[in-house]
């Protein structure tokens, strides 16, 4: 009979079973016996067999690794270790089958032969080992020119969308950009020094394809300031239906631009008279619902950078946030020493007055928006806010009545009136 | 032994471009998606790359690993490359191989889709497979759903795309607060103070500290060195016991899983958003967990019923008004889903008579 009868259930079906999978690694490795076996008690009895704890890495380094203890390892001894490695991916996950059989030689040869193609942060998760094989494992790795990512509280592993590796609406170089701050970050990735975890995602355009906007401390989303190209030709073609909307990957024929395309702009900058598409780029909002809907005929324009948005985070402690804009625009071009400074500044400032746990979106909220601007030397903008307060209840500082004394536009700290 | 290397960080993506991308890196002018799971990207050159997306389960073996870098090699001259969202895209030149990369990938078990209005491969968390905080597992329900909606994987019949996402707690490590449809596992239970294991293995201060409700106290006797919980305040979030093992929160019998609904991370037309509570509890009912199937499916085909051309689900639900939601799903309502968590809360409230009976 089987020993798996729960986890059997899970065999059947079109989508690939992780059950099937893991099985024949089980005939080979009996920590995957083991784990299997395991897993099929939480079926059973709806509960983890986990235990947190047991402080695991590798030497001087203090992350990348994550100890794992079976509560059950007198059952299941291949078990009783089952740590996790995160290996920082490379940029846009792009591979050679080369690579990756070195990685899952290594894998073999030090771990359980299971593996997630990535985690949520986006590092290669190796998942199931035992403390004595982190140290050789990681000399293997490394000696192959792999590192580990980040955990704790430390710079994690930055990820980037494959951006102008394949996408025509990037604005800037996600892939690089992404590769130059790991590089950078590294000291600060293995050694746990910040108050809680710091994320930054790149995404090339307002598509967000890395959910940035969600999941990133910093976010990185690319954006233009002029004026969507048009090929007014290929507007026609749409409207013919000779192109379908969106690539063709929708379940309509044909576009109707005035309904489907200028009507749901949501700024309502587009016009359509049947055969100009025109569009007021200045009141454009950089949505990419048309250009989402007709790649052919449009894309974003040429003066490009990103919008730097920060503060976003999972609903533990203080609830969910998005990240909210902090840099209306940035040139984001190598060796982007203007994005280090800035990043420098405010993990420094998080760094110093953070709480233990206190993500940087957090702490802004405890201390307030013109504290950390101030000290981020970034200056008010329209655009960091959705609207501007209701109330009158707002604090001046000396340096406001300063700056009106000596006559100028904002009340705002010397250098930060550009105007 | 040769110097121990630390701190080299990821190796350069560079080397792992197949050349077509190297040539026309930030060349690229427009894409087609000719077929479900296939896009073409053309460039200014001319050159036309081909990717043929395929899902995986999340947890996967070397073995698995092995296989897909054997159709790369065939099809592919070895390259390939991940989506954000674990899909597996096999990258390719000729046009002509398309065909053969598909049926090898069939006779593999590997589907093919993921691409425009479809539903692509659910992102989710560890589960009971390696995490010391779940309330269900993460990748048992994820295949059920896959295997119920996977019609909808491999066609583009959707008025919109459809993100799902799975965290098996609620510290939500998959970011699942931004999806159409998210699952989410939670406790229902306040932790059990193992007093004395307490004394022995936990912190005192970093342990109340770390209750986000402030449920948790020192223990009115001090002889016991331990904390007391004030159980009404208490959101099992397991907090505490990720701070100290002497408080475990599970509970067999009320675990469950969450349904939220509506969020988004694009910008596409309206602004990305969280999602919203749908379904305060559903059962844990491993191994198929059949009525959490049934709930999101029922979700699904409401939505691509009722929804205009490109609306993604929470820009439906926002044109019909969540009453009108709860009522076309057939969703009863609850104290629950009044939000009274800190203050996030009040921006909830409706303070207009733009509703609907
Ligand atoms: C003894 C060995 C321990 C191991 C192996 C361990 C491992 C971990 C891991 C892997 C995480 C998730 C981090 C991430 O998201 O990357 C975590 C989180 C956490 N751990 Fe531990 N931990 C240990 C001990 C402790 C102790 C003793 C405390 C408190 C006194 C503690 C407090 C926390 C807290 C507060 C988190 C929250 C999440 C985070 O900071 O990322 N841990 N731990
Ligand atoms: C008290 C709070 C938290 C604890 C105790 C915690 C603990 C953990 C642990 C133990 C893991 C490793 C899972 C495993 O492989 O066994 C993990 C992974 C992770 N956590 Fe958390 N976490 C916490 C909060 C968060 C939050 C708030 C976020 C998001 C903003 C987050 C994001 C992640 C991510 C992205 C991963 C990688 C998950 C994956 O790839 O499967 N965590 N966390
Ligand atoms: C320090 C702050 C404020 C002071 C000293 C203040 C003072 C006053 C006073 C003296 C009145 C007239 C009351 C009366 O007719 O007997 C009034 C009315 C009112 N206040 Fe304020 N107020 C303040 C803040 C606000 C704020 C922040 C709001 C709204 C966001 C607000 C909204 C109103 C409204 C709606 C009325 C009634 C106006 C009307 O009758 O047409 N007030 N306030
Ligand atoms: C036809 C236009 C689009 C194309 C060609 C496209 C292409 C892609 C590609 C290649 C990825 C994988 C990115 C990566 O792995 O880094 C991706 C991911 C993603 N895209 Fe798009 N995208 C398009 C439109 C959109 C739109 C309109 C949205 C949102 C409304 C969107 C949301 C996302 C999200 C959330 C992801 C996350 C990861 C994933 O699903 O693989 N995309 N997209
Ligand atoms: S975020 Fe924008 S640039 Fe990046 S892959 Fe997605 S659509 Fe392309
Ligand atoms: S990008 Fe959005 S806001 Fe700008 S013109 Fe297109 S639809 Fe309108
Ligand atoms: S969501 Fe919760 S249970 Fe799941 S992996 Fe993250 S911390 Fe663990
Ligand atoms: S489970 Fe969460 S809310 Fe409940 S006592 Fe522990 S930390 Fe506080």
């Amino acid at each position: 009979m089987s020993k798996t009868p729960l986890l059997d259930q899970l065999e059947s079906g079109p989508w690939p079973s992780f059950v099937t999978d893991l099985k024949r690694m089980a005939a080979k490795k009996p920590q995957v016996k083991d784990l299997l076996a395991q897993l099929e008690r939480s079926y059973q009895e709806k509960i983890t067999h986990w235990k947190h704890g047991g402080i695991v890495g590798v030497l001087g380094y203090g992350s990348g690794i994550i100890g794992r203890y079976s509560d059950l390892a007198e059952t299941f001894p291949g078990v009783e270790h089952f740590h996790t490695m995160r290996i920082n991916q490379p940029s846009g996950w792009f591979y050679t089958t080369k690579a990756l059989r070195g990685l899952c030689d290594i894998w073999d040869k030090h771990g359980s032969g299971l593996l997630n193609m990535h985690g949520a942060t986006g590092d290669i998760i190796f998942l199931g080992t035992r403390t004595e094989n982190l140290e050789p494992c990681f000399a293997e790795l490394t000696a192959n020119g792999w590192d580990l990512g980040g955990s704790g509280s430390t710079f994690r592993s930055p990820s980037c969308c494959l951006g102008p590796a394949r996408c025509e609406w990037a604005c800037y170089d996600t892939m690089e950009a992404c590769y130059v701050l790991t590089q950078e970050m590294q000291f600060d990735m293995h050694r746990p020094s910040y108050p809680y975890k710091y994320k930054l995602k790149f995404s090339g355009c307002p598509n967000d394809c890395v959910a940035a906007v969600a999941r990133a401390d910093l976010s990185i989303i690319g954006v233009w300031k002029d004026d969507i190209r048009i090929d007014q030709a290929a507007v026609k073609a749409y409207a013919g239906g000779e192109l379908k909307p969106r690539g063709g990957a929708t379940p309509y024929a044909k576009l109707d631009i005035k309904a489907d395309v200028t009507d749901l702009c949501p700024t309502h900058c587009m016009s359509y008279d049947g055969k100009k598409l025109a569009i007021d780029n200045r009141n454009c909002n950089h949505c990419m619902h048309c250009i989402n809907l007709m790649p052919q005929a449009l894309r974003p324009g040429t003066e490009t950078g990103a919008t730097l948005l920060l503060g976003s985070h999972a609903p533990i402690l203080e609830g969910a946030q998005l990240s909210w804009v902090i840099q209306p625009f940035i040139v984001m071009e190598s060796p982007y020493d203007e994005f280090k400074e800035l990043n420098v500044r405010i993990t420094e400032w998080w760094a110093e007055h953070g709480k233990n746990r206190e993500r940087i979106g957090e702490l802004i909220l405890r201390l307030g928006m013109r504290e950390f601007l101030e000290a981020a030397e970034l200056p008010p903008a329209p655009q960091q806010v959705r609207i501007p307060r209701a109330n009158p209840f707002f604090f001046w500082q000396q340096s406001d009545f300063d700056a009106e004394a000596k006559g100028r536009k904002y009340y705002t700290r010397e250098g930060f009136d550009v105007e | 032994m040769s110097e121990r290397k630390t701190d080299i960080g990821p190796p350069h993506y560079e080397q792992f471009l197949p050349p077509i991308i190297k040539e026309n890196y930030g060349k690229w002018k427009y894409h087609e998606i000719p077929e479900p799971g296939v896009l073409k990207h053309v460039s200014e050159t001319g050159a036309e790359l081909y990717s043929v997306r395929a899902g995986a389960a999340r947890l996967i073996s070397t073995d698995f690993v092995r296989e897909v870098c054997e159709v790369a090699d065939k099809f592919c001259d070895g390259y390939l490359r991940f989506t954000s969202r674990n899909n597996i895209e096999f990258l390719l030149t000729d046009k002509g191989k398309i065909a053969g990369l598909k049926a090898e990938l069939k006779k593999a078990g590997i589907p093919i889709g993921g691409t425009g209005h479809s539903v692509t491969s659910i992102i989710h968390t560890q589960g009971w497979v390696h995490c010391h905080t779940p309330a269900i597992d993460a990748s048992g329900p994820v295949k059920a759903v896959m295997d119920d909606l996977f019609e909808y994987f491999g066609t583009h019949k959707l008025p919109a795309q459809v993100r799902i996402a799975l965290a098996c707690c609620i510290n939500m490590c998959g970011a699942v607060h931004c999806s159409d449809i998210a699952m989410c596992g939670v406790h229902r239970t306040a932790p059990k103070i193992m007093h004395d294991r307490l004394r022995h293995l936990c912190e005192i201060p970093t342990t109340i500290a770390s209750c986000p409700t402030g449920a948790i106290r020192p223990h009115p006797d001090k002889s016991l060195k331990s904390v007391s919980v004030n159980e009404p305040k208490c959101m099992y979030c397991g907090n505490c016991y990720t701070m100290c093992p002497a408080l475990p929160c599970f509970d067999a019998e009320k675990g469950g899983i969450a349904i939220l609904v509506g969020g988004k991370v694009s910008n596409a037309k309206s602004a990305p958003a969280f999602s919203r509570l749908a379904i305060p509890y559903i059962p844990n009912n491993p191994p198929r967990w059949p009525e959490v199937v049934a709930a999101i499916r029922n979700i699904l085909i409401k939505y691509a019923e009722g929804a205009n051309k490109w609306e993604r689900l929470g820009e439906w639900i926002n044109r019909i008004g969540w009453e009108k939601f709860f009522e076309v799903c057939d969703i009863p309502f609850t104290f629950q889903h009044i939000d009274d968590y800190k203050f996030q809360a009040y921006d909830t409230y409706r303070t207009s008579m733009h509703f609907k009976f």
